[in-house]
Order: structure tokens, then C-alpha cells, then sequence
């Protein structure tokens, strides 16, 4: 299993179409995908489950990663929201 | 008569009758269902086809107003894609035996409710898609007979609010325009009318009835001002409104297409000044001959480290490929002065605007500076690109830019990369020392752009944000004239092409002046490109050159 903590930097925090790519690039691997924010926990392949989470700017998430390809979905999606995020 | 006031969103005209916006009412009411699974396999199926739509409408926007504005359609996609939206329509059917329609409308007002009770304004809004594409769905089950849009035809639309998917399908040469009740200026809906050009004014906070369908209305997108039943004095003001404004426009789309030259044959370029590669869209339809003024700062702001080498090269690159030959002038990195990155860990002074900014910070930071010539190195492959360093001050800088460059270039030789060693080097002329030394730099370089706002509040000593000094301010100073001038004169000697990409371009008025002083190029804001163009073809320099 693979973790890591990332702080939202976007004035906007995660909006539609930004949520919309962040579900996109997670769906590229098998391994299952969690976001965390506080004690809320939601599948990071939904985008209603990523919308409502509301995450906004300053805030810390948490993402876990567990599966046969975790190693490189960890590293992408990590990649995915230091660029966009 | 009657007066709505409203925000405006397009400031065009539009004089025609009413007409009010009707909705295919789907019935959601629930029946009584035999088979769960027939039903489960129908919902199925409207759902993917309101996907095969929405791609249809994406594709579309795509084309009318580029991908920044037509994402919405493919986060629409994602949201009937969405496992736990499918999970929620399927298990009401099949626990609750409720049919498909039924199904579908309560699961739309079950999430629409989850963005509703979110405590920001953005989200909140965002109920409006969800219940948007479920009656796209809906629409489908009750045997598909989408809106016919075809019956608005030369009309006013007026509608309680518009969802973009609505907005793209009017036909924009049929609909006159559009009033909403409610809506706001930002929403997807109003960008897609500003992007169309549809005379259009939202949130007027009355809504509108039959009584009132069919009846002459005008909008006045310039105000934000909504008649209905005008009476003839109003007519007749907002008609000789809209013919002024038709007759503005029309002069300038009569310049679309051709050189911006004078009458005399005198011919120059227009280019465009844009921050980031989600204006090039404004840029294709500015019809702009070139970008003269690439802020490459939007890569660096807003984030928490520095961008990658692939990250600049992936935007450059896109840059390159979009204007398909065109020119465009990319500046290297100007953070520093009101520009502030926390992660560049700059000190903070006293007077920011003569500290440690643009080219300074990059030959301070020789690797920083490395990691963006690279990449606008490797994107020159891709089609048409010149680098610009900024705030250069003397010729030993300059010849330390090149230092860098060339060994840059020497490394993607080494690594068998590709780049356009033809790729012209210029510099923004926008300190007086520059100004007073063009002599010297135009021989280290390609071209000059000179940085008229820059030039301008160095050489006055004044700051422009500092609105008591506007009485000792003037924007046309002989002082800065004479250093323009001086510029292009010690650029022509050289034999290297000098332009404007300040404000200064965009000012009609010294339009001519920069012509008799032999201007190459003027770089000026999307929408600045066909009024120029118009100007310089409505000038004849014979004689007075």
C-alpha cells in the first residue's frame, strides 16, 4: 500500500473540470484509489465522491493507493496534483 | 413599456420579438413496473446515449469555443459515468420497483441535494449540472424528442435560467439574443454567449410569462437593460444604437483577413499579447498575425514548486503547434516586482519594482533559468518560436543569456534532441538604459520589443498604480516618445525588426506616429487586434514621412 499527503495550492481548490481530470487519471490503474480529507473518506474513480468532498485551498489530503499497479498509480496521481492542483 | 435591469454578458443589441423558452416536459411520475431488469437495461441505454450526445456537444465545443470551455462536457460525461450516480438509479429500480424515469429523477434531486447543502457558492451551483444531465436522461426514456431548436428563429429567447448544453445548441445566426431571470456572469453559460457573441443579459430577477411571448422586446447588452413592449421613442434611440454598433463592427470585420498595411503599401504586423495557452482560442479569433508577447510567468504562479522542464515544454510545445507557423514570441520568466511566488523564496524590499525580478532572478539562478531554455529550445522544433529575455539593462547581460542558450543547445546536441537552431533571440527594450544603449544591444540580437508600460513608469519615475501623481503623469511624454523612436532607429541600422507589446501598441491615437517612426510589429490584446488593423489601413504616411 502506498500513502502520501498533499496540500491543495489552487485558489479554486478542486473544481469540476480539475476533478473531472483527477478521476480520469485514476481510472488509468487497477489499484484501488482513496481520498481522504479529515475523517472523510471517498473513491477517488467518482467524481461526485470527489466534488463533494469540497476540498479547498490550504486543505491537506490524504491519498492511498492499494493494488498490482500501485506503485505507478501512486507516483501518477501524486505528479497529476503537484501540476494541477 | 416594461424595464428589466439585469448584468450584462455580451454587450451587443438586439431589436425582435420574445419568445419563451419551453422545456420538453419528461414525465418522472411513477408507474408500476413488471420487469426490473428490462428497466435497469433501459435506463442503460438513454444513459449511454446522453453520453454519445454530450460527446457530440463537446466536439462542438470544441470548435466553437476551444477545449478551456468545452470541458464542462466531458465532466458531464464522467457524471453519468459515475459509479455510485448508476448504483443509486439501479437500486431504486430494482429495490424500490420504481420505473426508470422515476428512478433517475430522484437519484438527479438525491446528488443535486449533496452540492445544494455544500458551503461554497461554486459547488452549491454545480446541482444545476447534475439535474441538467438526468434530464438529458429523463428526455431519452420518454422516447428521446430532444428540444426542437429550430423554432426559435430570429427571436429573443427568454428563459428562467440556460444550461450551457442549451446555450451551444441555439442556433447563434437564428437567436437574437437571450434573457435569463436568474444566472450569473460567470457561469458556463455566459462565457459560452460572451465566446459566440450573442447579445445576452442574465439575472434580471424577474421571470417572464406568456402574457408576454411574442411581444417586440430589445436588449441592451451595453447597460444591461431589458425592454419589453418598447415604446417609440426607446425604439428608435436603441436603433440607432445597434446601427452604430453594426457599423463599428462591420468596419472591423471588413479588416479580418487582410495585412495590416496602409494605404500607401506601408505594411506592419499585428501580433497578440497572451498569459497562458487558454487565450490561443482569442488569439485564432483575434486574427492576429502572431503571439508578440507570451507571458510564460502563468506556469510559475499558483503553485508550490517550480515547473518541470516537460510541464514547460508540453505548453510551449502546444503553443507552437496552435499557431501552425505564426510566430510567437515567448518571454522567459518576469516573477519578481507585483509578481510573487512564495516557493522562489525572494527577500522581501522596499522597492520590489528595482529588485530582484525577471532576468535577474534567472542569472542569479542559472538552473532555473536552464530548465525553461530547454524547454522552449526543445518546443521550437514544433513550429515557429523566438525567445525574449526581459529587464535587460546592458550588453553584458545579453551576452550571458546567449552564453547560457547556446550551451543549453549544445547539451540537446549531445542528447540527440531535436530544436530550431534558426530560432530567433530578442530582448524587451523597457528600461531607459536599454533604450539609451539600443545601439549596442542590437547587435547581440534578433529583434527589440519594447515594453512601453515598463519604459514609460522607469523613465517618468512615476508609479501608474499611484493614482495621485496622475496630474504629473502623461502617457504620452515626449521623453518616452524620443526613446521609442531612438530604439527603432538604432534597431534599422542593425538590420534587426523592432516592436511594441506594451499599452502604448494598442493606443490609436499614436498609431501613426509609430508608423513614421518605422514600427515593425505592434503586439496588443486579442480584442485590440482588428481595431488596430483598422486604423493602419485607414492611413496614408505619403508625404509626411
Amino acid at each position: 500500500m502506498k500513502e502520501f499527503e498533499y496540500t491543495l495550492t489552487d485558489p479554486e481548490g478542486i473544481h469540476a473540470r480539475p476533478a473531472g481530470l483527477l478521476v480520469k487519471e485514476a481510472k488509468k490503474y487497477e489499484s484501488k484509489i482513496s481520498i481522504f480529507k479529515g475523517a472523510k473518506k471517498g473513491d477517488l474513480k467518482k467524481i461526485f465522491t470527489v466534488m463533494g468532498l469540497g476540498v479547498k485551498h490550504g486543505e491537506t489530503i490524504k491519498i492511498q493507493v492499494e493494488g498490482p499497479d500501485e506503485d505507478a498509480a501512486a507516483k501518477a496521481v501524486e505528479a497529476f496534483l503537484k501540476a494541477n492542483m | 413599456m416594461l424595464t428589466l435591469k439585469g448584468k450584462s454578458v455580451f454587450p451587443g443589441i438586439a431589436i425582435g420579438p420574445l419568445a419563451l423558452f419551453h422545456r420538453n416536459t419528461v414525465s418522472t411520475a411513477v408507474r408500476p413496473v413488471e420487469d426490473a431488469e428490462a428497466e435497469v437495461t433501459r435506463f442503460q441505454k438513454a444513459r449511454e446515449t446522453a453520453i454519445a450526445q454530450l460527446q457530440g456537444l463537446y466536439d462542438k465545443a470544441l470548435e466553437k469555443v476551444g477545449e478551456e470551455q468545452a470541458a464542462v462536457f466531458e465532466v458531464h460525461q464522467m457524471m453519468l459515468d459515475d459509479d455510485d450516480y448508476i448504483e443509486s438509479v439501479e437500486t431504486q429500480i430494482r429495490e424500490e420497483g420504481l420505473n426508470a424515469e422515476a428512478a433517475v429523477d430522484r437519484t438527479a434531486q438525491q446528488f443535486a441535494e449533496m452540492f445544494r447543502n455544500m458551503d461554497d457558492d461554486y459547488m452549491k451551483a454545480r446541482a444545476a449540472d447534475v439535474l441538467d444531465i438526468s434530464h438529458r436522461v429523463e428526455v431519452e426514456l420518454c422516447g428521446g424528442q430532444g428540444i426542437d431548436y429550430s423554432t426559435y428563429d430570429e427571436v429573443i429567447l427568454a428563459a428562467d435560467d440556460l444550461a450551457p448544453s442549451e446555450t451551444l445548441q441555439l442556433d447563434t445566426d437564428k437567436i437574437l439574443g437571450f434573457v435569463t431571470s436568474a444566472g450569473s456572469t460567470n457561469s458556463h453559460t455566459a462565457i459560452l454567449a460572451r465566446t459566440l457573441g450573442i447579445a445576452a443579459v442574465v439575472n434580471t430577477g424577474t421571470d417572464l410569462h406568456n402574457d408576454v411571448d411574442g411581444h417586440d422586446a430589445i436588449i441592451d447588452g451595453t447597460t444591461g437593460t431589458v425592454y419589453i413592449d418598447p415604446d417609440a421613442e426607446t425604439l428608435a434611440a436603441m436603433q440607432a444604437k445597434k446601427a452604430d454598433e453594426e457599423k463599428r463592427r462591420a468596419a472591423l470585420e471588413a479588416v479580418r483577413g487582410l495585412p495590416s498595411e496602409t494605404k500607401d503599401g506601408h505594411r506592419i504586423h499585428v501580433f497578440a499579447n497572451i498569459g497562458n495557452p487558454g487565450d490561443l482560442p482569442q488569439v485564432a479569433a483575434s486574427d492576429a498575425e502572431g503571439i508578440g508577447l507570451f507571458r510564460s510567468e502563468f506556469l510559475y504562479l499558483g503553485r508550490t514548486d517550480y515547473p518541470t522542464e516537460e510541464e514547460q515544454f508540453e505548453a510551449y510545445k502546444k503553443t507552437a503547434q496552435a499557431l501552425g507557423g505564426k510566430l510567437a514570441v515567448i518571454r522567459t520568466l518576469d516573477i519578481g516586482a507585483d509578481k510573487k511566488v512564495d516557493y522562489f523564496g525572494l527577500a522581501p524590499e522596499a522597492n520590489p519594482a528595482m529588485g530582484m525580478r525577471a532576468i535577474r532572478i534567472c542569472l542569479t539562478r542559472p538552473d532555473l533559468f536552464r530548465t525553461q531554455l530547454r524547454a522552449l529550445c526543445r518546443a521550437s522544433a514544433f513550429g515557429k518560436i523566438a525567445v525574449m529575455f526581459p529587464m535587460i539593462i546592458s550588453v553584458a547581460e545579453v551576452r550571458r543569456c546567449k552564453e547560457i542558450l547556446a550551451e543549453v543547445r549544445h547539451e540537446l546536441d549531445e542528447q540527440g534532441m531535436k530544436y530550431d537552431p534558426a530560432m530567433q533571440v530578442g530582448i524587451m527594450v523597457e528600461t531607459p538604459a536599454a533604450a539609451v544603449l539600443s545601439d549596442e544591444l542590437a547587435q547581440e540580437v534578433d529583434f527589440f520589443s519594447i515594453g512601453s508600460n515598463d519604459l514609460t513608469q522607469y523613465t517618468l519615475a512615476i508609479d501608474r498604480q499611484q493614482t495621485t501623481l496622475d496630474a504629473f503623469f502623461d502617457a504620452h511624454h515626449p521623453a518616452v516618445l524620443r526613446l521609442i523612436r531612438q530604439t527603432i532607429e538604432n534597431g534599422h541600422k542593425a538590420g534587426i525588426w523592432v516592436g511594441i507589446c506594451g499599452e502604448l501598441g494598442a493606443d490609436l491615437s499614436l498609431t501613426e506616429t509609430f508608423l513614421k517612426m518605422g514600427i515593425d510589429e505592434l503586439s496588443v490584446s486579442p480584442p485590440s487586434v482588428l481595431p488596430l488593423r483598422a486604423k493602419i489601413r485607414s492611413l496614408d504616411l505619403h508625404g509626411t514621412k
